[in-house]
């Protein structure tokens, strides 16, 4: 079986793994990292939205063998230990998560758009296509738009 | 655990409105409150009747156990725990409990933790009906209104003082002098006290400081961080990755399955048969799906191969019931309404941990019936119920889905066939294509009108209901969802004249399932839509119309809410328009005006929505505001965009690419939610908003493009 290196959460990590897994399983049944969500496996509802080189990235769709070398960020890496990142302190602010098993998700997903797009537009928010089935996008829009103020 | 009970203490009068609360025999300060409707007592209670016939404050011994109560310990560690027997699937059921306990016994909202109990063997472990906060209002305050009581008395005895000089604040008690003790400190103490030495009454609504207050989630900070729990992140007992390969159709027969190659995939544990298709146990999810991915099954179609929705819904309309005859000399204003199938799809797809070995079952999921499903389980594994042990986990969203316990009833199955731990995941695909469905229904509905005046409203309605013939219960198991039930509501909302409603429905072997609001949401969407066409046909306006014929003061007041607030019969683009609904439930009312820009038909688009709801006291306005939001969402998505089509026996869509939930492209702009200030007992909120946001979305649809809305998702 192939090993992969690649950096997780700031730390280098080693498995073995066919090269087709997709990332989402080498993280959540071998690495235990569990942060990123199964939703769908197709990359349609996004709730296991992470970064991989700091770009946004679903991991059920993305092969472990594209990650070698690379750095993978998942919701458990965002934050600076203690201290939130500014998308996790909107969301927290605003009360955003019902359920919560999409949100990890979404803050990704939108830690990524405000990195380049830092000063979002409705139309800009709109783009995001992370599925939320207790349909908390009220919220999530006024996070991001109070993370962009706050970043 | 079980643990003696002794004497109670509480009010010394029960009203309907007073609980009584009991101690348990500890070495810390457990309290407990029986739970259910009516149930002021436990078993085992020997009640002596005080001279007036009532029960007096210490006339009550208990001998039973705690199982079927609302149990609250103080730990040595300062920490308030309230083993809740609920799910927490993001209602927010956790947070209101902690808020109401904290409330009365003057806690940090931090130090109260609300784990969810295991499945019990009696008592009211029921989450569903939007009845969680209503049902656990009076037991809880009083539960911690007593607790409170019995650690001042103790911080009393401690410092010579008398109580009633005492206070509480922050987890702790406070004497006259300044000194304090924590309640962590005093509980050894406190747990023998029977007769506090002050009232354990709880605080009148004017007193309250937490309750009625905008809190946040008490678990948002480990939802954001990635802590939070669900079933498919758990390691217990070892358990094995496990997905099943499922039938093309609804309900399809395995003829013959070729696992040679499956099984002679690296990491593959175990392949298994079962009545609902071929389970895969691997060492990941990944070689789990390829394995599954490589079994050869020849499957026979299932017994509905041959029907589409096109026959299904002219066999519903057939299956309406004739309305009667109209008053004579009245106008009618009639309309036929259908609403197809529609997928729970909440994001945590079904998923259980299950561990059936040596005659004994333990099974770890999320479950809104969790004593049914341990009754189920164990008596499809043949083990008594004693021996089945199931763990409530928190759920990623429910939505009716899991009443229902499809997984863990197969995750036992497979557990027990392949003698080792599962985790039983279904994949999106198996959620959308093999489980459970609101049904699709078909709805006639005729207002009669005179002089002005609606003199008769009737709705006949046929959906369908699940046949239990074809499917067996290993296949889908769980409690089947009720079949086709009287009319909940027949615009009594509303001074309507002469009322009547009838309901019939077609059997098919369909999965079915109780789905957010239940019938309220097609038949009391379909009604709010009529309201409209009533008014339009009698030359009035949406708001006066209802403003003049409903019954309610609180349902006009909240009517009115949005009306203000949305500004409503304001000037509007081509294209766009205003709706507005109402809805009356669980002892609650809600109303919701909604503005949509349907300048393209096919591709509208919610801009805007307002909703007013009067629940009764709002113990957290803030999680009120967000299950509002909620079914905001779900009335976009239900009226513009999400269905399930059947072509021949299978459901055509399989993950959020093709079933149209919506997005975040989809909702609102700007939405708000104003509670109405109410100091009544909360009624239900979780499914109220449903009827009233998906009637307001449907009007505005109407008012903005001209066109009746008749079938349901619009763009379908």
């Amino acid at each position: 079986m192939p090993s992969y290196t690649f950096t997780l959460n700031g730390k280098r990590v080693t498995v073995e793994a066919p090269a087709d897994m997709p990332l989402l399983w080498v993280l959540r049944d071998l690495l235990h990292v569990t942060g990123p969500k199964y939703g769908c496996g197709v990359g349609a509802c996004r709730a296991c939205t992470s970064h991989l080189d700091g770009d946004e990235i679903q991991p059920c769709v993305v092969p472990v063998a594209d990650c070698a070398d690379r750095e993978v960020t998942t919701i458990e890496g965002l934050a600076d230990g203690d201290r939130l990142h500014p998308v996790q302190q909107a969301w927290l602010d605003c009360d955003v998560a019902q359920c919560g098993f999409c949100q990890p998700g979404q803050i990704m997903a939108t830690a990524a758009l405000l990195k380049k797009t830092p000063r979002p537009t409705d139309a800009d928010i709109d783009g995001i296509e992370n599925v939320c089935r207790c349909g908390t996008y009220a919220r999530i829009r006024e996070a991001i738009k109070k993370a962009a103020a706050n970043s | 655990m079980a643990r003696q009970l002794s004497r109670p203490s509480g009010p010394s009068r029960l009203s309907r409105r007073q609980f009584v609360v009991y101690s348990l025999a500890a070495t810390t300060l457990t309290v407990a409150a029986p739970l259910g409707c009516d149930a002021a007592t436990a078993e085992g209670a020997e009640k002596a009747a005080g001279p007036d016939g009532e029960r007096g404050p210490s006339d009550v011994l208990v001998t039973g156990t705690d199982a079927e109560m609302l149990v609250l310990e103080v730990t040595p560690a300062n920490k308030v725990v309230v083993r809740l027997p609920r799910v927490e699937v993001g209602q927010g059921v956790t947070t209101a409990v902690a808020m109401m306990i904290a409330e009365e016994l003057d806690a940090r909202l931090v130090d109260v933790d609300i784990p969810l109990a295991d499945a019990r063997s009696k008592g009211n472990q029921f989450t569903g009906g939007s009845s969680s906060v209503s049902s656990l209002y009076g037991p809880a305050r009083q539960l911690a209104a007593t607790a409170r009581a019995k650690l001042v008395t103790a911080a009393a005895r401690r410092w010579r003082v008398p109580a009633r000089t005492l206070r509480t604040r922050g987890t702790r008690v406070y004497g006259p002098d300044g000194r304090s003790a924590t309640f962590g400190s005093l509980t050894r103490s406190a747990a023998p006290i029977t007769r506090p030495a002050v009232p354990s009454t709880p605080k009148p609504a004017s007193k309250h400081r937490v309750i009625g207050r905008p809190t946040t989630r008490i678990d948002a900070r480990d939802i954001i961080t990635g802590k939070a729990k669900y079933t498919g992140d758990l390691t217990a007992a070892g358990a094995k990755p496990t997905v099943v390969a499922r039938p093309p159709t609804l309900g399809g027969k395995i003829v013959s399955v070729d696992d040679a190659a499956a099984r002679a995939m690296p990491g593959v544990h175990a392949v298994v048969r079962f009545d609902g298709g071929v389970a895969v146990v691997a060492e990941t999810f990944h070689h789990a799906f390829q394995a599954r991915d490589a079994l050869r099954v020849k499957w026979a179609p299932g017994p509905l191969a041959n029907l589409s929705d096109a026959q299904i819904r002219s066999r519903l309309r057939a299956a309406v019931p004739k309305l009667g005859t109209p008053p004579r000399g009245s106008a009618q204003t009639e309309a036929e309404f259908e609403f197809a199938f529609v997928s729970h799809a909440p994001m945590e797809v079904l998923t259980a941990v299950a561990d059936v070995r040596d005659g004994r079952a333990e099974i770890w999921f999320s479950s809104q019936t969790p004593q049914s499903a341990r009754e189920e389980i164990a008596s499809l594994i043949g083990v008594p119920a004693a021996k089945v042990r199931v763990h409530v986990l928190r759920g990623g969203g429910s939505f009716g889905r899991r009443l229902n316990h499809d997984a863990a009833i197969e995750a036992a199955v497979i557990s027990k066939k392949a003698r080792r731990p599962v985790k039983l995941m279904w994949s999106r695909s198996d959620d959308i294509r093999h489980g459970r469905m609101r049904p699709a229904s078909h709805h006639h509905i005729r207002a009669s009108h005179a002089r002005g005046r609606v003199v008769a409203f009737a709705h006949a309605t046929a959906q369908v209901s699940e046949s239990s013939g074809e499917r067996g219960l290993s296949a889908q198991g769980g409690s089947r969802a009720p079949a086709a039930a009287p009319l909940p509501s027949d615009s009594g909302l509303y001074n309507f004249g002469r009322l009547s409603g009838d309901s019939g429905s077609i059997d098919l072997a369909v999965p079915l399932g109780a789905w957010r609001s239940v019938d309220s949401g097609t038949v009391r969407t379909a009604e709010e839509i009529v309201v409209d066409e009533i008014a339009r046909s009698l030359g009035k306006d949406p708001v006066a119309f209802r403003r003049t014929t409903l019954r309610s003061k609180t349902v006009k007041a909240v009517l009115d809410k949005v009306a203000t607030a949305g500004k409503w019969g304001r000037t509007m683009p081509r294209g766009h328009g205003q709706g507005v609904a109402v809805h009356e439930e669980y002892g609650s009312c809600v109303a919701c005006l909604v503005e949509i820009d349907a300048v393209d038909p096919k591709n509208p688009r919610v801009t805007k929505v307002v909703m007013a709801a009067d629940v009764g006291t709002a113990v957290n306005p803030r999680g009120l505001q967000a299950q509002l939001m909620g079914t905001a969402v779900d009335g976009i998505s239900t009226v513009l965009l999400a269905g399930l089509h059947i072509d021949k026996g299978a459901v055509r869509e399989s993950s959020f690419a093709d079933f149209h939930y919506a997005r975040g492209r989809h909702s609102p702009l700007h939405f708000e939610a104003h509670i109405m200030p109410s100091r009544r007992d909360p009624g239900g909120a979780g499914e109220l908003g449903v009827p009233a946001a998906s009637g307001a979305v449907a009007n505005a649809y109407a008012r903005a493009t001209g066109r009746k809305p008749r079938r349901f998702p619009l763009n379908f």
